[in-house]
This record gives structure tokens, C-alpha cells and sequence, in this order.
């Protein structure tokens, strides 16, 4: 089966009076339709900023492309123009932010955002639209969702924004939904709505689905598969019981293991990574985790290890020691 | 096993309201935001006291309240067998001394025109009468304490990264050797992999200082992980408060148990296989607090007493206190 999106290479810059941010460093993966991936990694790690690549909407200058494929649905992203990758946006791709508030307009109503939508990619007429957005609203739990339409948002509470911005990005039935961080900044009970609802709007939709976050026990829940990133890389990727139970980089067992588990034993020590992600304008030479990493040696401070297949074809890791560190964990 | 607990803080019947004013001359008092609405718990000697809840529950301004930046509505705060609102301002400076906060922003809460020396130093500032060496001495000192290279002192914030700032603030919360730390969401703003730091620093300076700490956090797992008991509040009010095994594994309020379930597991097999329970709709404004029980808006098991009488906050098994109705039934 041809991938839905299948990214090649890809490497995003920022020109910056410090330097060049090295921001996205040869992200190699695909993504099939109806997937549902999970892109993991902390602050600066370029999830985000491979996301924004996705969508081009990456502001040049001071962003640049600087190489790579985006392959969806048959066509390279990175060939079209302006007008045709407008009718890729919001059409066959959707993005929901992490700030609903910032992302919604607040001098129209949310019925008007949502209707501009349909009726600029699927041609309707404003009664049409109205109807659909209507739907949607209901689509994704907003109550009496006919007189909401003609809410602004500083009217809706933070969840409801969220759930009217999914809504936004579900009118065009996209083939993938990127939701970049759409529950940091929400309560643990909203968030839990939240899930749950994507996670219902996916299976019956059929859409691909790629999350960004930086909680691991989000896309524990969610995702199939997993990417983790780190300084521009992926340090991972594999199925989620793989990341979860068959951890081979040490990054992500870092990671693992500096999160507190609700049913842990008492007196249970966090392990935590020491130091700090290196500086994206001076990347070091070998791998980017080498300060960090407790399994160093030297190769891994001459050489990037490039993302290998490890124990399947569907998980692959980029550490040069990751058959030892596989070796002991079967132990 | 602690055989003897004393207690630091009391605190009882704590209100703090927050007025809304309106009109342009004539400044009429319309109502109250009411942030904490009468509330009691004790924190004991050598603790770490989780205070859990979502946006607006409360929890910040109970922690402020402790130290009086907010003067209460009413009710005790009771520190070390002193009540705080007894105290005269001079009276109170001497016992800020004992009490300290660690803030939730290390972005903001920093001074960019200050060195990291004169910010850790500017409490001994206040507070003591030592040279400007025995200072000096202190602060590097401290920057061992917390980690950081004690040649720093001559740096500014601006210079370190969010988890180095935030243990910046730690040490200027132990210059004056508290008693009791106030940690107000104190790791919410990093990354994982620095949140596990900073918890650690925590949990060690607590062993190594016998620190109180009263820790403020949305967080569940990992307030359940550094805390010996937890509270969990709801628009103002205390829902239940237990040890934290307690808590976790026999929840009696229907509030704690929507947010345990609601707490991501990082394990793909677990968070699947669990039941979930879903809370309704958001919270409802702290203005206009529903009557009869605050969470009775969303609550899955209310009945008609809910929505009439508000249930009294009372100790169901020993050190276990619950404000529901049905909590009983639970219990059985």
C-alpha cells in the first residue's frame, strides 16, 4: 500500500542573528491512511517546526527548506505552489494548535470561522454551510450547538475552543489531522474529553491522525506508532508497544523513566537525564545525545548514528549501541 | 514509621473572597469571586502536603493565602502555633523567614536585572545582618546546594535555561533556612526530562534539610509520587484529602476518582485496558457556585441531596476526609 505521507530527508533551518537553528536534521518516515502517529519529544526537538514543514508554513525568511520530500497522497508538497498547497491546507490536511485562543479569530464569530471554510474548499452556499457547521458542532459536543455558532470565542471556555477548532479542522474531511499539542494547555478532565473524542472521530472517519506532545502517557493511549525526536532527529520509531515495552534508545528510556507512573510503589526514584538538550545553532558532531547519554563511547561523539531497523522493519533507532542495550533488556 | 506527627500549619475555616466591583463613581460591591471557600487541612512537620486541582480551583490562592500575601476572608492559619492574622507587620516579616515560595514561572519570577547572587542573596538581605563576605559565602553555598557551579553568582537569568532558573529559585527559598516551602506548580513549565530533576533536588534537599513542603500542581502522577498525602480541591472547596495510597487506591469522592482515571498512563497497554470516567461539560465560575454541592454540575452519581444540601467535609476512616454525600456508600 502506497503511504499517505511520507516525509524524505527533510531539513528545516532558521536564519537567525545567532546562527543557523538547525531546527529539523533528515527526518526520514511515512505514515499510512488511517494511522494514528505519535510525534514525542521536549521543547526544540523539532517536532513542531517538521509539522509546520508539513503544512509550509514555515515563514521564509527566516525559515528555509533546506532539503528533503514531503510525499502525500502522490504529490511532493514541496514542488507546489502557493495556490495549489492553499488547497491542500484545510482540504486534506488540518492542523489544530495548542492555543485555541490565539488560533481562533476573535472579532468573528465561531460559526463564521467554520463556515468560511466550507464554503471557500467545498464550495457551499452560506445556509449549507451553516447546517454543516452545525453538525460539526454537535459532531464534537457542543451543546445547543446552534445558537453557539453565533458565539465569539472569548465566549467558549478553553475546552470548548478546542473542540470548536477540531471542529474547524474536521469541515473539509481531511485525509490528516495534525494536532500539534491540542491538550498542554487544558485540565486533565478536559484533556481526557479531548482524547476521547479524537480517538472516536478518527475510527469513524478513517483520517490519519499525527499528535505532537511531549507526554508520553498521551500518546500511550492514542497513537499506533511513535516517533520520537530529539535535537532535529528521530532517535526512534517503532509500534507504540515496541517505544513502551521493548525501549531501545536511551533517550526514550530516559524519557520513560523520568515519568512518574500513578500505581508506582512508594519511595520510587525518578531517573532523570542529566544535563540539557545541546544548542540547535551548534549541534555537536557525533550524535546529539552524546553529553547526555550514559552508554557513550567515542564513536558516538565522531559519528550521527543514522535511524536503523532493529528488531522488525516497523522499529528502527539511531544509537550506535542499540543491539547491546536490546541484548540487556531481554535479560 | 513515624510514631509521633506535629503538626506546622493549621489551617481552619480558611475563606478568601476576592471582590467584584462595578460602576464608575460609585463603586458598588456587587459579589465575590470566591477563590477558597471555608477550607481545613493541617500539614504536618516534615511532609510533603500534594494540593491538586484543575485551573481555578483554588490552589494558588490557598498557597498564597498561607503566607498571608493575601490577607484571608476569614478563618485560621495557624504556623507553628502562632495564628498569622494575629500578627503585626513587623511580627509577620519575622516569621515570612520560616515560610518560602518557589514560583511557578522561573521566566518571570527571576529579576533580569539582577545577578543570580543578589537574587539568592536579597532574602539574607532582609533578613539578616551578615557582611558581604559571610553573604557570599552563602550563596555559593546555596548554588552547591542546588547544583548549579558556584562560580555563577556574577550571571544573570537570562543565562540559564528554564530547569537551572527554576533551581535558582530553589535556593533563594532556602537561603533563610525555612521551615515550610510552598512550591506553586514549581515543574509545570519544563520538560520532562527536567522535571524529574528538579523533583529529585526536591526530594533530597527535603531528606538531607527536613523541609515541609506544601506542593501545588495539576499533575497528578507526579504530585502522587513526591507527596506523603494529597488534597484534592474543586472550585474552592476540599473534596477529599488521604495518604497518597489512600487516594489512589481507594478514592471515595467521585471527583478524585474522574481525575485518577483521567491521569495518562505512560504504558500503552494499561491506558487502554482501563475505565475511564468522563466528567461532563467545564467548571462551573467561582462567582456563582452552584448550590447544595459544588460538583454537583458534573458529577456522574448526583441526586437530588446533592443539588440541595452541601455535603459536609468529614473524616470517613481514620485520615481520610471526604466532602460527598455518597462517600459511605463507597466506602462499603
Amino acid at each position: 500500500m502506497e503511504p499517505l505521507l511520507s516525509l524524505k530527508n527533510l531539513k528545516t533551518r532558521f536564519h537567525t542573528e545567532d546562527g543557523i537553528v538547525k531546527a529539523v536534521n533528515g527526518v526520514t518516515y511515512s505514515m499510512n491512511a488511517g494511522e494514528v502517529l505519535g510525534v514525542v519529544g521536549e521543547s526544540g526537538c523539532g517536532k513542531s517546526v517538521h509539522a509546520l514543514s508539513i503544512m509550509r508554513l514555515i515563514q521564509i525568511p527566516p525559515g528555509e527548506i533546506e532539503s528533503g520530500e514531503i510525499w502525500f497522497d502522490g504529490r511532493d508538497l514541496l514542488k507546489l505552489d502557493e495556490n495549489e498547497m492553499r488547497q491542500v491546507r484545510g482540504r486534506d490536511i488540518a492542523m489544530v494548535f495548542q492555543d485555541p485562543m490565539s488560533s481562533l479569530n476573535p472579532v468573528y464569530t465561531v460559526g463564521f470561522q467554520i463556515c468560511e471554510a466550507l464554503m471557500l474548499h467545498k464550495n457551499m452556499n452560506k445556509n449549507d454551510a451553516r447546517d454543516r457547521a452545525v453538525d460539526l458542532l454537535n459532531l464534537v459536543g457542543i451543546p445547543e450547538a446552534r445558537t453557539r455558532l453565533d458565539n465569539y470565542p472569548h465566549q467558549f471556555s478553553g475546552g470548548m475552543r478546542q473542540r470548536a477548532m477540531i471542529a474547524m479542522a474536521l469541515s473539509c474531511e481531511p485525509k490528516l489531522l495534525i494536532a500539534d499539542e491540542p491538550t498542554t494547555a487544558l485540565d486533565v478532565t478536559i484533556q481526557a474529553q479531548i482524547i476521547n473524542l479524537v480517538v472516536k472521530l478518527q475510527e469513524e472517519l478513517g483520517m490519519a491522525v499525527m499528535w505532537i506532545t511531549h507526554d508520553l502517557g498521551i500518546v500511550a493511549e492514542l497513537a499506533h506508532s511513535i516517533n520520537v525526536m530529539y535535537a532535529g532527529y528521530i532517535i526512534e520509531r517503532g509500534n507504540v508497544r515496541d517505544i513502551y515495552h521493548r525501549t531501545l534508545h536511551p533517550y526514550t528510556q530516559g524519557l520513560l523513566g523520568s515519568l512518574p507512573v500513578i500505581d508506582e510503589a512508594p519511595g520510587t526514584k525518578l531517573i532523570s537525564i542529566p544535563g540539557l538538550p545541546p544548542d540547535l545553532v551548534d549541534l555537536p558532531k557525533g550524535c546529539p545525545f552524546y553529553i547526555r547519554c550514559t552508554y557513550r563511547v567515542d564513536q558516538c561523539r565522531l559519528e550521527v548514528p543514522q535511524l536503523v531497523e532493529a528488531d522488525n522493519n516497523e522499529h528502527s533507532v539511531a544509537c550506535w549501541r542499540w543491539q547491546e542495550i536490546a541484548g540487556k533488556g531481554t535479560q | 514509621m513515624t510514631t509521633e506527627i506535629s503538626t506546622l500549619v493549621q489551617v481552619q475555616n480558611l475563606k478568601k473572597y476576592f471582590p467584584i466591583y462595578k460602576g464608575l463613581f460609585v463603586n458598588r460591591h456587587i459579589n465575590d469571586v470566591k477563590a477558597v471557600d471555608d477550607i481545613s487541612f493541617d500539614i504536618y512537620k516534615g511532609e510533603t502536603l500534594g494540593l491538586v486541582g484543575e485551573t481555578g480551583c483554588g490552589k494558588t490562592t490557598v498557597g498564597r493565602t498561607i503566607l498571608q500575601l493575601y490577607r484571608p476572608t476569614s478563618g485560621k492559619i495557624i504556623f507553628a502555633g502562632v495564628n498569622l492574622a494575629d500578627l503585626q507587620e513587623n511580627d509577620m516579616r519575622i516569621m515570612r523567614r520560616r515560610m518560602q515560595m518557589i514560583f511557578q514561572d522561573p521566566y518571570a519570577s527571576l529579576n533580569p536585572r539582577m545577578t543570580v547572587g543578589s537574587i539568592i542573596s536579597a532574602p539574607l538581605d532582609v533578613h539578616t545582618s551578615a557582611s558581604r563576605k559571610e553573604k557570599r559565602d552563602q550563596v555559593q553555598e546555596l548554588l552547591k546546594i542546588v547544583g548549579l557551579n558556584p562560580d555563577f553568582v556574577n550571571r544573570y537569568p537570562h543565562e540559564f535555561s528554564g530547569g537551572q532558573r527554576q533551581r535558582i529559585g530553589i535556593a533563594r527559598a532556602l537561603a533563610l533556612s525555612p521551615d515550610l516551602i510552598i512550591c506553586d506548580e514549581p515543574i509545570s513549565s519544563l520538560d520532562v526530562s527536567i522535571q524529574a530533576q528538579v523533583v529529585n533536588l526536591l526530594e533530597e534537599l527535603q531528606d538531607r534539610l527536613g523541609l515541609t513542603y506544601l506542593f501545588i500542581a495539576h499533575d497528578l502522577s507526579m504530585v502522587r509520587h513526591i507527596s506523603n498525602r494529597m488534597v484534592v480541591m474543586y472550585l474552592g472547596k476540599i473534596m477529599e484529602l488521604a495518604d497518597r495510597n489512600e487516594i489512589y487506591l481507594k478514592p471515595l469522592h467521585p471527583y478524585t476518582q474522574a481525575l485518577m482515571s483521567a491521569v495518562p498512563i505512560p504504558d500503552p497497554d494499561k491506558a487502554r485496558n482501563r475505565q475511564r470516567i468522563f466528567l461532563e461539560g467545564d467548571i462551573p465560575s467561582p462567582v456563582n457556585p452552584p448550590t447544595g454541592c459544588n460538583f454537583n454540575t458534573r458529577c456522574p452519581i448526583a441526586t437530588e441531596e446533592c443539588f440541595k444540601i452541601d455535603p459536609e467535609y468529614r473524616e470517613i476512616t481514620p485520615r481520610h476526609f471526604v466532602a460527598c454525600h455518597h462517600a459511605e456508600q463507597f466506602n462499603n
